[in-house]
């Protein structure tokens, strides 16, 4: 669906030439959820703006259905531009425009009769759930209200694919999880390949099939997310596994053990298990676990105990087939 | 002394400077927009980045800016009359104000545009917007409050322009006031020619905020 190849962003200012994105090949496949995870200043907004050219790559190839866009003229891009949707952290709504107004912008744009681009506009809103706010204003809406609305106009056209920029980051927590939702569901249902920025690992866990680890302008590692989650290979991907909860970046500086959830059953009283089979008086370092649907995604990070406990420990995890990872950090 | 001719004289006055003053608004603002488009979007961070436009455009906006407005006034008779026929009257005095404001206004108009918030331009990117429809479906229709601000500071600064060309031959409450205030020592005719002149720009101003409020979709 979309190739990067080779794919160089730098910008020359008053201070020399920054290479925010250098040397990134990724290939996202038509109707996955792709991620691209990283700390801030990873070059992930530079790079998700290389695939519609919104930044044009200093290097490298973007195919979009194998149809290099970095050789097109301006005119044959902004027609692929209307097959490539997105949405953005500040939402980036017309504010002089109604929620209708907003939603029928890129129909406009794409020059379809006003009449027809309402009647698909009102379908959009019946998806996202705001059918009853087409007169209202972008400053009368919620956060999670402007993000729907910007999610209706960026699928206006049907464009085959959706580019997320932290599209959540400026959500609270229970806004974020029902926008992912909508995301997942609006992939599945109408087939859109979705691809997501995002510096927040429970993102990633919540909706992407695949990611891509970026750390200063590098793809560090791709994985499924599965894979990742269990067994993250770069410095950037542990880092970002591991820190505990809200406080990512924050590494844990004591050797522990790392239990992952991957979707079992969250009723097995695992933790309290482990303190009886061991014996010992465990030490939970940190817990980042979910109930989706019935099973638990996350991780709960515990203190190394002695090593008689430890083979114990070792013993049940196998038993009970939870993954786990031992992390020693004076290594 | 209030009798009927000045009250006759102060009415044509009123009348002669709305002309003036509305038809200047009106063609300064006809020749700012596309000025002040040109500004903004050539500029460095513009959607049509041309750096030779932008500054040759900027050069010459701030030199007739610069132009103190009686100098400018005088200076460019010959034009007036290569375009109006005559330099006295009402109509005579259009020209030199639209020649003062149009600069004016095109700053007034690159500052609403910059106002604009930059994602919205990117997200129409994004759709595929042409240049030429993100000026006219974006640029113009976000900026719209703000160009109406402008358009009430406009209008009273050429309000006051207009005045100032009464010392010249040109019409309106100006005028009266220099001929009948200054010349004829009639100092009360001259402090009602200024106390409407107040009364003008008062009402104008309270009606474009009024406007800018009931069309400014961000304030709710």
């Amino acid at each position: 669906m979309i190739r990067l190849e080779h794919v160089e962003r730098t910008f020359s200012g008053k201070q020399g030439t920054v290479a925010a994105v250098k040397d990134v090949s990724l290939e996202i496949q038509k109707g996955e959820i792709f991620g691209i995870i990283g700390f801030s200043g990873a070059g992930k907004s530079t790079l998700v703006r290389c695939i519609n050219l919104l930044e044009r790559p200093t290097g490298g190839a973007v195919y979009f259905q194998d149809k290099d866009l970095t050789r097109m003229s301006e005119k044959e891009l902004r027609h692929y531009r209307q097959h490539i949707g997105m949405i953005f952290q500040q939402f980036n709504l017309l504010a002089q425009r109604t929620v209708l107004d907003n939603v029928t912008f890129p129909l406009e744009i794409a020059g379809v009769p006003k009449k027809k681009a309402r009647i698909r506009a009102r379908e959009l809103l019946e998806i996202v759930e705001l059918s009853d706010k087409e007169k209202s204003y972008p400053a009368q809406l919620s956060g999670g209200q402007k993000q729907r609305v910007a999610i209706a106009r960026a699928l206006a056209t049907s464009p085959e694919v959706l580019l997320c920029d932290e599209a959540t980051s400026a959500l609270d927590p229970i806004t974020t999880k029902s926008i992912l939702s909508l995301l997942k569901e609006i992939n599945k249902s109408l087939g859109v390949t979705i691809v997501v920025i995002t510096h927040e690992m429970k993102v990633v866990e919540q909706i992407c099939d695949r990611v891509a680890v970026m750390n200063q302008g590098i793809v560090e590692e791709q994985a499924t997310v599965q894979d990742f989650f269990l067994n993250p290979k770069s410095q950037t991907g542990k880092k970002l596994i591991r820190s505990t909860g809200e406080e990512q970046g924050s590494e844990l500086d004591q050797d522990y053990i790392r239990l992952v959830f991957d979707g079992q059953s969250s009723s097995e009283p695992i933790l309290a298990d482990l303190i009886l089979t061991s014996g010992e008086r465990l030490n939970l370092l940190g817990a980042n676990t979910e109930d989706i649907g019935g099973s638990a995604y996350g991780q709960i990070m515990i203190e190394k105990p002695s090593e008689e406990a430890l083979r114990k420990i070792r013993m049940y995890l196998e038993e009970h087939k939870i993954s786990y990872e031992e992390v020693n950090n004076d290594e | 002394m209030m009798n009927s001719q000045i009250t006759e004289l102060l009415l044509t006055g009123i009348g002669e400077t709305f002309y003036m003053v509305v038809v200047s608004t009106v063609i300064a603002y006809l020749l700012g927009i596309p000025l002040g488009v040109v500004l903004y979007i050539t500029d460095t961070n513009g959607i049509c980045r041309n750096r030779i436009v932008n500054l040759i455009t900027g050069f010459i906006i701030n030199v007739v800016r610069s132009i103190p407005f009686l100098i400018l006034l005088v200076a460019i008779l010959p034009f007036t009359r290569a375009i109006v026929g005559t330099t006295i009257g009402s109509t005579a005095t259009i020209v030199p104000l639209v020649v003062a404001a149009a600069p004016f206004v095109a700053r007034m108009v690159e500052s609403s545009l910059k106002e604009v918030d930059l994602g919205v331009i990117e997200a129409a990117k994004v759709f595929g917007s042409s240049t030429w429809q993100i000026i006219t479906k974006v640029l113009l229709p976000e900026a719209k409050p703000s160009l109406l601000v402008g358009g009430t500071i406009a209008f009273a600064t050429i309000l006051g322009y207009s005045a100032m060309a009464g010392f010249v031959g040109g019409g309106g409450l100006g005028a009266i006031a220099v001929n009948y205030g200054y010349y004829r020592y009639q100092s009360d005719v001259m402090l009602i020619t200024v106390a409407l002149l107040i009364i003008i720009v008062q009402v104008f101003q309270e009606a474009g905020i009024r406007l800018v409020n009931k069309i400014d979709k961000r304030i709710r």
